[in-house]
């Protein structure tokens, strides 16, 4: 049922019911303990839940690896403003498609931790946030939403226990910048995604300025595992202070490129090798983005490292989104830092001069830099000119364009030489099919 | 201008789902699936939409402009987006796109001239995994080779729907 192979190294806890016939079905869910974390946790206090997600360590996997019950707790619960739970479902930081996969086989897993959430701070809306472009997925959970309403799992009394909750999907339209979280609000809103100032933070004005939750899919697909094995349970899959397992999304050069469950802190080389099966067609390894195109580079030889939010942060670059990247030799690292700044720069919501300008004028220097027209001052100029971008923008897409642009210039500086005085691209002549010896 | 009693169903369930005096909400999702049905954003489409969510035309027309999913331009019959972000430029994405550019004779944004297929350039559509990544319409197509994409536009070409064109097979369910 799902686009890979498993792998025998997995340890499948979010992704544990895909290999189940109609796994999308709410009979299927129900016989395979769905919905019972959410009945367990209508018997327990708002702080008895939270406290539990707090104690397995669950960490934001939309991106920022924010600590998750200590996002819930910031909710002023007693405001008399209405609360809602908002589903970060538009999945576009490049590299990443794993929200996908679980909208896709277990979107009642979705459901139940958002019904949960709802339970933690006392919300009675939640909105489920879909790009657009993954309509189907809207049919899907649509689907499943009405047979939740059916079974009496969401509606105004839900199973005679007087809680009430509504679910919606709410599709977007396209732009990469409605993934951070104020632009979605705003979109959600039926407006222009641009970001908003913060603080206040979603948590006290969210949607309709309304306190809300607002988690990445994976985020809340945890949830019903965790209520009902326990926070601890959770903790201890992961490695300290990174609770769990994650969805890692492999691709690029490896033999088996697939998503996989795989606990937290798990090594990337033994990913790469074990996992993916290898670097594909024999090839030596040059690098891998280890959480999507945001995330600085690692080089081949700092790739011993264990898969989690502050190892990956030790070495100075990020977990980010679980897109795990993998570059053999045979890529050009200045086509590639050339085709993240074009995404960034066409993504750019153009709100702030720094992002929209800087993104723009890397644009430039990189194509005239693959080119071969590139002059060895704008080595210097593409890393001086991201690293001005650094925290000087209004959102962090800004941060997102400049930092992997920063690591790949420090890194692959030789690169960049080596497209100088007109000399053409030491790669372009090679084709991503012929070489490795895939199906033409 | 009218809709199809679909559509203006699908708009009720759109409207029902946001508090009563936060219409403006169904603006985007309203604006996706009225163009999948007039195939562009008209000035009579904005006008309706701004009617049925209580705000002015003005305030849809400046979402119409952010958002990469909506055009004022019809599409052809089949959208066909490829992705060349990091993932799948990697493992053959710009080959794809050159070749689908190649073999229609047009190029991004551009719609051939039968107006059965247009062509968009698209970053990351969340399958980097199973890479190189086509969309069609709203259909995905994973792993995608050289040969495949020639079926898939030869058979396009030719007033078949995807799923009648052997050797192709879409990804989602
Ligand atoms: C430019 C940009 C794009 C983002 N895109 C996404 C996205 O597609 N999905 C997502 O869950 N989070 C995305 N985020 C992160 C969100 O802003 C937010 O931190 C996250 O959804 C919070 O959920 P979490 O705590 O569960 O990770 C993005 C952030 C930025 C700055
Ligand atoms: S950094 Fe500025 S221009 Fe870039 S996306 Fe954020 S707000 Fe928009
Ligand atoms: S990079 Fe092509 S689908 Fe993600």
């Amino acid at each position: 049922m799902r686009y890979n192979d498993p792998s025998p190294l997995e340890t499948p806890v979010l992704t544990r019911r895909f290999r189940l016939p109609n796994s999308q079905s709410i009979d299927t869910y129900l016989a395979s303990d769905g919905y019972k974390g959410f009945e367990r946790a209508i018997g327990m206090t708002q702080d008895e839940i939270i406290g539990e997600v707090k104690t397995s360590i669950l960490r934001g996997r939309g991106g920022a690896g924010f600590p998750t019950g200590m996002k819930w707790g910031f909710v002023p619960r007693t405001s008399p403003k209405p609360k809602y739970i908002v589903v970060n479902a538009d999945e576009s930081e490049p590299g990443t498609c794993k929200d996908r996969l679980l909208m896709e086989f277990d979107p009642h897993q979705l459901i139940e931790g958002v019904l949960i959430a709802g339970l933690a701070v006392g919300a009675q809306q939640g909105y489920i946030y879909i790009r657009g472009e993954f309509r189907y997925l809207i049919g899907v959970m649509d689907k499943a939403i009405d047979e939740a309403y059916a079974k009496g799992y969401l509606g105004d009394n839900i199973l005679g226990r007087g809680v009430k909750f509504n679910l919606a999907t709410h599709s977007g339209a396209g732009a990469y910048e409605c993934g951070e979280e104020s632009a979605l609000l705003e979109s959600l809103e039926g407006k222009r995604g641009n970001p908003r100032i913060r603080p206040p933070f979603p948590a006290v004005a969210g949607a309709y300025q309304c306190p809300t939750i607002l988690n990445n899919v994976e985020t809340f697909c945890a949830v019903p595992s965790i209520i009902l094995n326990g926070g601890k349970w959770f903790a201890d899959l992961g490695s300290p202070k990174n609770g769990g397992t994650r969805l890692f999304c492999l691709s690029g050069h490896v033999n088996k490129p697939g998503v996989y469950e795989l606990p937290m802190g798990f090594n990337l080389m033994r990913m790469i090798n074990e996992v993916g099966g290898g670097i594909r067609g024999g090839k030596k390894l040059k690098a891998v983005v280890p959480g999507g195109s945001s995330c600085p580079i690692l080089k081949a030889d700092e790739c011993d490292l264990a898969m989690d939010y502050d190892t990956v942060a030790a070495a100075k670059s990020m977990l980010g989104s679980g897109g795990v990247v993998v570059l053999d030799e045979d890529t050009c690292m200045v086509k590639f830092a050339l085709r993240i700044m074009r995404f960034y720069a066409h993504e750019s919501c153009g709100w702030c001069i720094p992002c929209r300008e800087g993104t723009t004028w890397l644009k430039k220097l990189l194509t005239r830099f693959h080119e071969g027209q590139g002059q060895r001052s704008d080595i210097v100029m593409i890393g001086d000119l991201s690293k001005n971008m650094l925290g000087r923008t209004f959102c962090p897409l800004g941060d997102a364009a400049a930092m992997p642009t920063i690591a790949i210039v420090e890194k692959f500086r030789d690169e960049f030489e080596a497209h100088l005085d007109g000399k053409p691209c030491p790669y372009e002549h090679i084709n991503a099919f012929s070489k490795s010896g895939l199906a033409a | 201008m009218t809709f199809s009693p679909e559509l203006e169903a699908q708009f009720e369930k759109f409207l029902a789902k946001y508090p009563a005096d936060k219409k403006r909400s169904a603006v985007i999702p309203m604006l996706v699936y009225a163009q999948d049905e007039t195939h562009a954003i008209t000035q009579e489409v904005i006008e309706e939409v701004a009617k049925r969510c209580g705000v002015t035309p003005l305030q849809v027309d400046e979402v119409v402009g952010f958002y990469s999913m909506l055009h004022k331009k019809p599409q052809g019959t089949y959208h066909v987006q490829v992705c060349t972000n990091i993932s799948c430029l990697i493992v053959g994405g710009e080959e794809i796109w050159n070749q689908a550019c190649h073999k229609l004779g047009i190029g991004h944004k551009q719609t051939t001239a039968d107006g059965r297929i247009s062509l968009e350039e698209v970053e990351c559509m969340g399958a980097c995994s199973w890479a190189p990544a086509v969309q069609v319409n709203y259909d995905f197509y994973h792993f995608v080779t050289p040969s495949q994409l020639d079926k898939l536009l030869d058979g396009l070409s030719a007033g078949k729907k995807p799923d009648e064109i052997a050797g192709v097979k879409r990804a989602s369910c």
